[in-house]
């Protein structure tokens, strides 16, 4: 059969970077990236590049376009998913952590309905399996129920076969394969591609896209958060065996003592 | 009535997972008046698997089993469960923080209409129901009200050790064989292999992991921990950035988006020990920590560490183990 175009949908969330010390914003609500810096999660850079290699691999005339939800400087992640093959941006401009999965699920919903509704079809919706800030790991469920469609959850790859998505994960018995039609809704996890890096050209392309800002469209129930807190620090009781090559018979030693060298 | 739903490992017994997530459930149990715990299996329930939801004090084992529950597909499976939630009237509905136990909770959730706490590690009261659970990969806790019900959540892994009941439960068996709507089954696993390598199968179970980091400094430099590796009869797991660099493959990844350990003795070599690396090996009985700074995160949580260049340690650690070998 000869392919046809496809529509993909991607959502990526703008994140403070956590791979530093983690600090709180002072009313307890949100992790505070202000001095570490923001990104997107390694799981939603992963679902951009599936998409771009999705539309890519449909008949011409597809598009990927890329959806978040957050405050004004989110357009960076919107601008950075259009440096690497995302062709149209939508931003829903509000503050991400005032509201929770539930909204976010809404929001998101509301975004398709109403680009379908103009014509702009997305038969295929990618987001990451967890943000890897709050970690709610249910807004792609949440979504597929908002549009009635199939979700397939923490798949690596996808790829669309006669109108079909098939999506492969690793599940508890190895790799699982899935078989889902579209429209449908996949959440990715890492491993399965290899996010790309903008190009000059890319990053070009990218200022040149209007992105389609919009307003919430719902009510919002607000997230079930009381407060925020850091875990208590663990005392250190490291026992330094040494320094450089002189501590390789210590370490041995150890070795030994643990059981793990067998003779 | 708690309801928690069972994951099993290859073997067809409880995971450890789900055994604290039993455990979890019991204590809650007890703060609640004794309300009972009833469990969910899919599929097969194994006599070795009955005897240990009964050692950990359940009431009701709901079997769930049947054609349409054969292939995995989550939102029938969450359609089950809730089946199976009326007939226990459970107010709580829970599972393991896995990715399944995520997906299926989520999936729970949304067709009930209700919040989901994922990766929970404590409550702190019931009227209103306050959870802490982890976020931001574990560097963060956030407390959460449950007040709807079922209060539907997942317990983090390793949160609690699991612990038999201190008297064993009857784990009566209601079979339950549902016929799932048809739009329910669209996603739906349609085939499983094993993939052809035991791929990060070997890290999960592996008993000596050598880990290596940034510090390795590039794809050509691995000889020594690869020889390390094979020395110690271990298993190679490697930091994010390595895998992104491309000097190893993903599924050699330790972390919060790779695979979690819990091996004997962890070895991680130029690593520095990021949040979301410790969530993958914070379970490691034993760490030996190699890293040429002593205030390395990786260090300073360590039970042992040597300071200094790991490609002079390393070699000389190979050296001295097979001077002993002889
Ligand atoms: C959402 C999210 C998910 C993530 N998931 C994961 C994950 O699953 N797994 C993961 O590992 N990371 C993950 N990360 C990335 C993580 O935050 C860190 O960036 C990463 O773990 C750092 O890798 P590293 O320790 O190898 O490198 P670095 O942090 O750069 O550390 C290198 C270490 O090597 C030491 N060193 C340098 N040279 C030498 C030498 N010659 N001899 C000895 N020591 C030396 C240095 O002192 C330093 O401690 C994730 C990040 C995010 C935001
Ligand atoms: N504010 C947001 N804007 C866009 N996408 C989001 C937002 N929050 C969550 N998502 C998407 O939903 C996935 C799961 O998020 P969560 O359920 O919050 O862990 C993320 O990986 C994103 O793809």
């Amino acid at each position: 059969m000869v392919p046809s175009p496809v529509n993909v949908l991607v959502a990526v969330k703008r994140v403070p970077d956590s791979s530093s010390e983690v600090l709180l914003t002072a009313d307890e609500q949100a992790v505070d990236g202000s001095k570490a810096g923001f990104t997107t999660s390694p799981h939603e850079e992963c679902a951009v590049e599936i998409a771009t290699q999705v539309v890519a691999a449909g008949e011409g005339g597809g598009e990927a376009t890329v959806v978040t939800l957050g405050d004004k400087d989110a357009a960076e992640q919107l601008r950075n998913a259009l440096a690497v093959g995302c062709t149209q941006a939508t931003h829903v401009v509000a503050d991400a952590h005032t509201l929770g999965p539930i909204d976010i699920a809404r929001e998101l919903a509301a975004v398709v309905r109403d680009h379908e509704a103009a014509g702009r079809t997305h038969d295929l919706v990618l987001l990451g399996s967890d943000a890897s800030d709050t970690g709610d790991f249910q807004v792609g469920i949440r979504l597929a129920y908002e549009l009635g469609r199939p979700v397939v959850n923490g798949a690596t790859t996808v790829t669309i076969e006669d109108g079909v998505a098939v999506a492969v994960g690793k599940g508890p018995e190895g790799q699982e394969t899935y078989r889902v039609p579209l429209p449908a809704v996949v959440t990715i996890r890492e491993g399965g591609v290899e996010p790309r890096y903008p190009s000059v050209k890319g990053r070009m392309a990218a200022k040149k896209v209007q992105i389609e800002e919009r307003e919430p469209a719902a009510e919002h129930r607000g997230p079930q958060r009381v407060k925020l807190l850091l875990p208590p620090p663990t005392p250190s009781s490291v026992q330094i065996l040494g320094e450089g090559a002189a501590a390789a018979p210590a370490v041995v030693d150890l070795f030994e003592q643990l059981g793990v060298l067998s003779r | 009535m708690i309801l928690v739903h069972i994951e099993t490992d290859l073997d067809g017994t409880a995971s450890e997972v789900s055994l604290e997530a039993i455990t979890f459930a019991r204590n809650l149990s007890e703060a609640g008046g004794g309300v009972p715990v009833d469990a969910v299996v899919f599929n097969e329930l194994s006599d070795d698997l009955h005897k240990e939801l009964a050692a950990y004090g359940v009431r009701t084992v709901h079997r769930i089993g049947g054609d349409d529950v054969a292939a995995y597909s989550g939102a029938g499976w969450a359609s089950a469960i809730l089946t199976a939630r009326e007939a226990a009237r459970s107010v709580v509905v829970m599972a393991a923080g896995t990715d399944r136990g995520m997906e299926l909770m989520a999936h729970v959730a949304a067709r009930a209409g209700v919040a989901m706490a994922a990766n929970v590690i404590s409550f702190s009261g019931l009227a209103p129901f306050v959870v802490t659970r982890q976020v931001a990969g574990g560097a963060a806790r956030e407390e959460m009200v449950l007040n709807q019900r079922p209060a539907v959540f997942t317990v983090a892994g390793h949160a609690l050790e699991a612990q038999p009941a201190t008297a064993s439960g009857p784990a009566d068996v209601v079979e339950h064989t549902p016929s799932i709507d048809a739009a329910d089954l669209l996603a739906r696993v349609v085939s499983s292999e094993e993939p052809e390598e035991d791929l990060s199968g070997a890290l999960s179970s592996a008993k000596v992991v050598v880990g290596a980091g940034r510090g390795v400094g590039g794809a050509d430099k691995f000889d020594d921990v690869l020889e390390l590796t094979s020395l110690l009869g271990a298993t190679l797991g490697v930091s994010r950035v390595v895998t992104s660099a491309g000097w190893r493959p993903h599924h050699e990844q330790v972390g919060q988006t790779g695979s979690r350990i819990s091996p004997e003795l962890y070895i991680p070599c130029g690593i520095s020990g990021a949040i979301q690396h410790w969530a993958g090996c914070a379970t490691a009985k034993n760490i030996l920590a190699i890293n040429s700074d002593a205030e390395a995160p990786m260090v300073t949580k360590a039970t042992y560490a040597v300071i200094g260049d790991l490609h002079e340690i390393v070699p000389a650690i190979n050296e001295e183990i097979k001077r002993r070998k002889g």
